[in-house]
């Protein structure tokens, strides 16, 4: 059983819209990052940076964040998760750092994402931009920006699928 | 993916699989070793013990940073100033280092077969620093990795690996990666070190330096253990540079990119001339830094299979 939450319209709305309300809360782009979080942050901050490009006119640096290392269940888990590589193109010191990931639901990625920006330098502020908001919080986080706000049952599954994995455009609940 | 094995004891228990996703996960560690905190919280609170029967300084550092730098606490035990010396049996020795709350024990001994033994001994991950002249396996681990990040890949790569092969664990842990990455290799060394016997591992035997590097992607020099010599292996050191010492002009035989590789620790002027080791083609720092990062997903990768 799936249903289909957003199309490409929808996203492409949505990528705008926190576009925009990034460039407001940041009144400009001057000395913002994207970190994506791997995996499905990535191609979300890409989508934004162009975004704001096209906005504002300047390019923004964006990076790749993997936080497998800095997870809190390294000790509980029945494997350990793939280390996959850290790519930040600019110092952390300073930056504006906007968090980027696909979906919000524990928060403990965005905890872990934290820590490991904290090991990368001394961002003057970070902030959290998600696709999908779909609660369930099990630590105080709350995203900044915020595609949709969707109600969930814990045991549903939220699957963002982005045309740069060869896929059509999508979000779907199972 | 999770390895098979909660141990590394060699290379030949490992499937070409397994190889790539250490190889893999030691590039995302090699990014940690570039930055300004040089260290990631992903062992914290797990303890690992250096147990080294054998001299040891760059291999026993190498994985005391590569532990450090995964946040687990080391504690080593150099066996000539433990209680060994005082008739302890290895058994006991470990027993006593998992009471201590070890949860993963890397042994070097001058035994080929210790690591196996001793992990089937006990629930810690053991990880094989070196036994006897068996294997080495994380030597050969970071030897791929360097190549890899030189050359692209392993398959298909022509690797020649030249000196003492008999007595070589480095070389006999290399000779399993290679071959089960697809690489081609080549020993080359005086026949009374590289006996033609080694041709049924499925690599080319070559006594005569000139046509074993013709057109190779990698040199890798092995130390001449200086206890082997007057024992009849080779007639002197002087001889043995004479015919199988790399030097400048045996390097323009091999492929204009050529990398050229020593683990260390190099005998100037006896197996390599100082020229080639400090030469722009010389690797052999790079294997050092590499030796980190590999170790670490060595030590990551183990610590997440359950015994």
């Amino acid at each position: 059983m799936s249903k289909e939450l957003l199309d490409k319209k929808d996203i492409e709305r949505a990528i705008t819209r926190m576009a925009h309300e990034i460039i407001e809360k940041n009144k400009g782009t001057r000395s913002i990052c994207l970190i994506g979080i791997q995996q499905g942050g990535v191609h979300l901050a890409n989508r934004l940076s162009l975004k704001l490009k096209e906005i504002e006119g300047s390019s923004i640096p964006v990076g790749i964040l993997d936080i497998a290392l800095y997870r809190d269940d390294l000790n509980v888990r029945k494997e350990q998760p793939v280390v996959r590589r850290t790519q930040v193109p600019c110092e952390m010191n300073d930056r504006r750092v906007v968090l980027v990931d696909d979906v919000l639901f524990t928060g403990r990625s965005i905890r872990a994402a934290m820590d490991a920006i904290m090991d990368l330098g001394r961002p003057s502020t970070i902030q959290l931009a998600v696709l999908v908001d779909r609660g369930h919080r099990e630590l105080p986080i709350k995203a900044d920006f915020v595609g949709k706000n969707i109600p969930t049952a814990m045991n549903e599954t939220v699957i963002v699928q982005l045309a740069e994995d060869g896929v059509e455009d999508r979000v779907v609940l199972e | 993916m999770n390895l098979r094995s909660k141990d590394l004891i060699s290379i030949k228990d490992l499937s070409a699989e397994e190889i790539g996703h250490i190889l893999e996960t030691a590039s995302g560690f090699k990014d940690v070793l570039g930055r300004d905190i040089k260290k990631v919280p992903a062992l914290r609170g797990k303890t690992t013990v250096n147990l080294f029967y054998e001299p040891s300084t760059r291999t026993r550092t190498s994985f005391e940073v590569a532990a450090k730098r995964l946040s687990t606490d080391v504690i080593n035990i150099a066996t000539s100033t433990s209680s060994v010396v005082k008739g302890e049996t290895l058994l006991d020795t470990a027993k006593t280092v998992l009471a201590l709350g070890a949860d993963i024990v890397v042994i070097r001994h001058g035994c080929s077969g210790t690591p196996h033994f001793l992990a089937k001994n006990i629930d810690a991950s053991v990880v094989n620093a070196g036994d006897g002249t068996n294997e080495h396996p994380t030597q050969a681990l970071l030897d791929l990795f360097t190549m890899k990040e030189n050359k692209g890949g392993i398959k298909g790569l022509e690797v020649a690996i030249v000196g003492d092969i008999l007595h070589s664990r480095v070389a006999k842990s290399n000779i399993y990666a290679l071959t089960k990455l697809g690489a081609k290799v080549r020993l080359i060394g005086p026949p009374t070190l590289v006996p033609d016997c080694l041709k049924d591992l499925g690599v080319g035997v070559y006594s005569d330096m000139n046509t074993g590097l013709e057109a190779v992607d990698v040199i890798m020099m092995l130390r001449i253990q200086l206890e082997r010599q007057g024992k009849g292996f080779f007639p002197s050191t002087h001889e043995y540079f004479r015919n199988w010492g790399l030097t400048a002009a045996r390097v323009a035989r091999a492929k204009k990119d050529v990398i050229i590789m020593h683990p260390g620790p190099m005998n100037r002027g006896i197996e390599i001339a100082s020229e080639v080791a400090d030469s722009n083609r010389s690797v052999i720092l790079d294997q050092v830094t590499n030796g980190i990062a590999v170790r670490m997903a060595v030590l990551y990768l183990v610590s997440g299979v359950k015994g």
